[in-house]
């Protein structure tokens, strides 16, 4: 395991705010019970992590945002299994923002993101239940006046050498005067509740309408705000004519603002209809030419021309030279939205001495600084509630903190409740998008069919130039999340030369689920594939060949060939395609069975995924990312495209931006690969390789190999005519 | 002021009768359980029954409803067979489309008990989940018609 055992411990130290209850009294319930009921019934917090009432419920504070990953059970999941609780009585609350509730492994600051939530707080909720475990049984031995050494903790009750019993609730009061231990011993033997399939606590909520989305927040006085936004990236107002929205019943205010003009009405369909009634004229900056277009010539060029060097093995230029049989393959990768279900909003309450937040971010801390340096306020004076998140996938991890930063400028403008809510063309064309992306690979092979020499340059935007994150995250030019998956690549390759290329320009970019990843195993798989074919190997065979000294990767290649019934026959209208692909500490092979219809529409008929993400801590969880992943990554690879004309976003919704729907959906069986390594992560590794598995997949179908995504029928059909 | 029958109670609103049904029953009704996703009729995450036919209450003026009976995913008793087959499978993720899933799966199995695999595409394909749960959807619709589930979802 990875993580600071020190600040471990440090964290441990009682402080006097956290016990008294002022914890508790501070922090917002995401559902149900109310803030009272909730402070009565706990007693024993020994750490920041855990509530114990006197009732035997036990509270986890979880410090990661739920939005879809299973954070709110897998995290407790950690903490009951060293506790020795009984389960039906573990329940979760989300955490404020506090020193406490950083992550574990980035830096000071509370962020979900990375597929990091169980790789980060696998030790420190671990201690944190042992701690809570060794004060209950101490409690117990007091008042049994026996060695605590001959007691033992089981399902919520300490029992003694002669077989008494007593429930944690019963032992709250004594264990709250104990010290808190510092170093705290984990359990020995089999885990009880780690690795079984285990029901997601936040389920019923859910599908009752009960649970809370930074969307459904609602505050007495509140008013809502929608905003009008330049048509192009760093537009500025030039005229406002706003008569005939403040005519409007229900609009009670109109107001220019950083983002563009605020329409702030009663409720948010007042607040639309007054929107469409402005009458605005806008200076189009330097940005209301760009045209996707124009940025693919761009980069086409820039790829011709050496880049920044982010690996070399060998001399790869010098080899491809000499070679006289080489494939040159061009790679054309689109900007994407994130589309989150929930379009992005954000309430705020501004007050003169204090300010509360609720949403649902997956960046709390740069979030809570941004609000205060702009209402001037201390960070500790703001409030920040993390709501359920309806869908985050990055997106509302955004160092600029654009959604939460808007709705404090119109906060200070009112001095009254505010929501400001995005319609879905204002959450689609507002920006932040996964980068374009170009990508140019001249390779060849040795006598036996392998690879000898692969040239790969990169050229996208940087996701971190300008970011708090620039100086960790960029070395020496080099942005990481950049060629992650490619400079970092684990196949034998003994000339390997991986160049980048970081032009900028004004579209706003952020990680995407799965980050550089979800470029680079496109690019890597595809050639790979090619590859296979050109040397004359059976392309699974290939790789596993090519992953020699990578045991791990061939267990999962294997297993998902196996499962998928590599070799064994298809019928002609089916093709078979293979991709593995490491990210997050996870390893990730898919096979995927397309078809095609005479439209050119690639059908993708099943996808088996194998996973090695290490030690397990809900296996029904893991499944579910992988199916997740494997969706989401679909969408884009047959559908996915933002593009840009005149400056402007061309897609608006889901009929121009369109997602992958149930008839669409591919039966996925998920198998997990056994391991007793240091967990990985689950969220985003099962996104990368299901593009070049579908593309490797209708190859072999088709024989037409393409290389630009999004796979629409109209590139399938040209590919098949070129072939 | 307008009145609506809205699961099984009546309720009243001070809105215009071109306000869509979903901002009147979020914004003045407090029924947030109904989720706004694209405001065209294209996610189905505002699924609602108007007379027990599911409808897109993001494109549904208020108007028309007046006289009608209004069912929101609040309305949908926790022990529906639609709702236990959706904990069963463990369908949820981030959560935010399921209101709305699940109102289509009821008013799908109200329709037809036993619904095969093209009837659930049918039915279903108006309702977006960004996290993926189709299968599990499936799957939760299959058991919730008696039917025991078929792993992995669809059928080949």
């Amino acid at each position: 395991m990875t993580g600071d055992a020190n600040m471990t411990r440090r964290q441990f130290i009682k402080t006097s705010a956290l016990v008294s209850g002022g914890l508790v009294l501070a922090c917002h319930l995401p559902f149900g019970r109310s803030t009272a009921e909730a402070a009565a019934q706990e007693l024993f917090s020994p750490n920041a992590y855990l509530r114990i009432g006197r009732d035997g419920s036990v509270t986890v504070i979880v410090n990661k945002s739920e939005m879809g990953q299973g954070v709110y059970t897998s995290l407790p999941m950690l903490v009951a299994e060293e506790l020795c609780c009984n389960w039906q009585k573990v329940t979760f609350r989300a955490s404020p923002v506090a020193k406490e509730y950083n992550h574990a492994l980035f830096g000071p600051i509370m962020v979900t993101g990375g597929s990091s939530s169980v790789r980060s707080e696998w030790q420190r909720l671990s201690l944190a239940g042992a701690a809570a475990r060794e004060m209950l049984v101490t409690a117990a031995a007091q008042q049994w006046q026996v060695d605590p050494g001959s007691c033992r903790a089981e399902n919520g009750f300490v029992i003694s050498p002669g077989g008494a019993r007593l429930s944690y609730g019963k032992l709250v009061d004594r264990a709250a005067q104990l010290p808190v231990p510092q170093t705290p011993k984990l359990k020995s033997g089999k885990p009880k509740l780690l690795g079984r399939p285990t029901k997601r606590l936040d389920s019923p909520a859910k599908i009752n309408g009960r649970a809370l989305f930074g969307i459904d927040v609602q505050a007495p006085g509140m008013l809502t705000a929608v905003i009008a936004r330049p048509p192009v990236f760093g537009g500025k107002l030039i005229t406002l004519n706003a008569d005939k929205a403040r005519a409007l019943p229900g609009v009670r205010h109109v107001l220019s603002v950083e983002a563009g003009v605020a329409v702030v009405a009663d409720d948010y369909w007042q607040a639309l209809k007054g929107r469409e009634l402005l009458e605005i004229s806008w200076d189009e900056g330097k940005w209301g030419s760009i045209s996707t277009e124009t940025m693919h010539q761009e980069y086409a060029a820039l790829a011709r021309t050496p880049g920044l060097i982010a690996r070399q093995e060998g001399d790869a230029a010098t080899v491809l030279a000499k070679h006289p049989e080489k494939i040159t393959a061009l790679f054309e990768l689109p900007y994407l939205a994130h589309a989150t279900m929930e379009p992005l909003n954000c309430f705020v309450d501004l007050r003169k001495e204090s300010c509360l937040i609720r949403t649902g971010s997956q960046m709390q801390t740069i979030d809570r600084e941004a609000a205060a340096r702009l209402t001037g306020l201390k960070p500790e004076q703001i409030e920040f509630e993390t709501t359920f998140l309806g869908g985050g996938f990055g997106r509302r991890a955004c160092p600029a903190s654009d959604f939460v930063k808007e709705a404090v400028q119109v906060a200070m403008a009112l001095r009254q409740p505010v929501k400001v809510i995005r319609s879905r063309e204002d959450d689609m064309r507002a920006g932040y998008y996964r980068p374009m992306w170009y990508n140019r690979v001249e390779a060849c092979l040795d006598n036996k069919g392998y690879p000898l020499a692969w040239h790969h340059r990169i050229v996208g935007q940087s996701i971190i130039t300008g970011t708090p994150f620039e100086s960790a995250m960029i070395k020496e030019g080099i942005d990481h999340t950049s060629v992650e998956g490619a400079a970092d690549t684990p196949y034998r390759i003994p000339n390997l030369q991986v160049e980048l290329h970081s032009p900028a320009n004004g579209v706003p970019v952020l990680w995407w689920r799965s980050v550089g990843h979800s470029h680079t195993a496109f690019v890597m798989e595809s050639v790979l594939d090619e590859l296979a074919h050109q040397g004359g190997h059976d392309p699974y065979r290939y790789r596993r060949t090519l992953l020699a000294g990578h045991p791990r990767h061939q267990k999962v290649l294997q297993t998902a060939a196996e499962k998928a019934g590599w070799g064994k026959p298809l019928p002609a209208w089916r093709g078979r395609g293979i991709a593995i692909h490491e990210s997050f500490g996870s390893i990730i092979a898919q096979v995927a069975e397309v078809l095609l219809d005479k439209s050119g529409a690639i059908k993708v008929h099943r996808v088996v995924c194998a996973v090695d993400c290490g030690r397990i801590v809900n296996p029904d969880t893991i499944k579910a990312q992988m199916e997740s992943g494997i969706i989401f990554g679909l969408s884009a690879a047959l559908y996915g495209a933002i593009t840009f004309k005149n400056g402007r976003v061309e897609q608006g919704n889901f009929d121009s931006y369109p997602l992958i729907r149930m008839a669409a959906a591919p039966r996925i069986e998920v198998h997990i690969v056994a391991s007793n390594e240091d967990p990985g992560g689950v969220g985003e590794p099962g996104v990368p390789p299901i593009a070049p598995a579908v593309a490797n997949a209708l190859f072999n179908l088709s024989g037409a190999r393409l290389r630009s995504l999004p796979m629409t029928p109209d590139k399938v059909k040209a590919a098949l005519d070129k072939g | 002021m307008i009145d609506l029958n809205v699961n099984g109670s009546r309720l009243q609103a001070e809105v215009g009768k071109d306000t869509p049904l979903l901002w009147v029953l979020r914004d003045h009704l407090k029924l947030t359980g109904t989720k706004f996703g694209c405001g065209e009729g294209l996610c189905g995450a505002c699924t609602v029954l108007i007379d027990g036919k599911p409808q897109r209450a993001c494109i549904t003026p208020v108007g028309d409803v007046l006289g009608a009976t209004i069912t929101t995913i609040e309305g949908i008793p926790e022990n529906h067979p639609v709702k236990q087959a959706w904990l069963a499978q463990e369908v949820s993720q981030c959560g935010y489309c399921q209101p709305g899933q699940v109102v289509s799966a009821v008013a799908l199995l109200a329709q037809k008990p036993k619904p095969n695999d093209a009837d659930i595409d049918r039915a279903m394909s108006g309702n977006l989940c960004r996290c993926g749960t189709y299968g599990r959807i499936r799957r939760a619709i299959h058991v919730a018609s008696g039917k025991p589930a078929a792993k992995g979802g669809k059928k080949s």
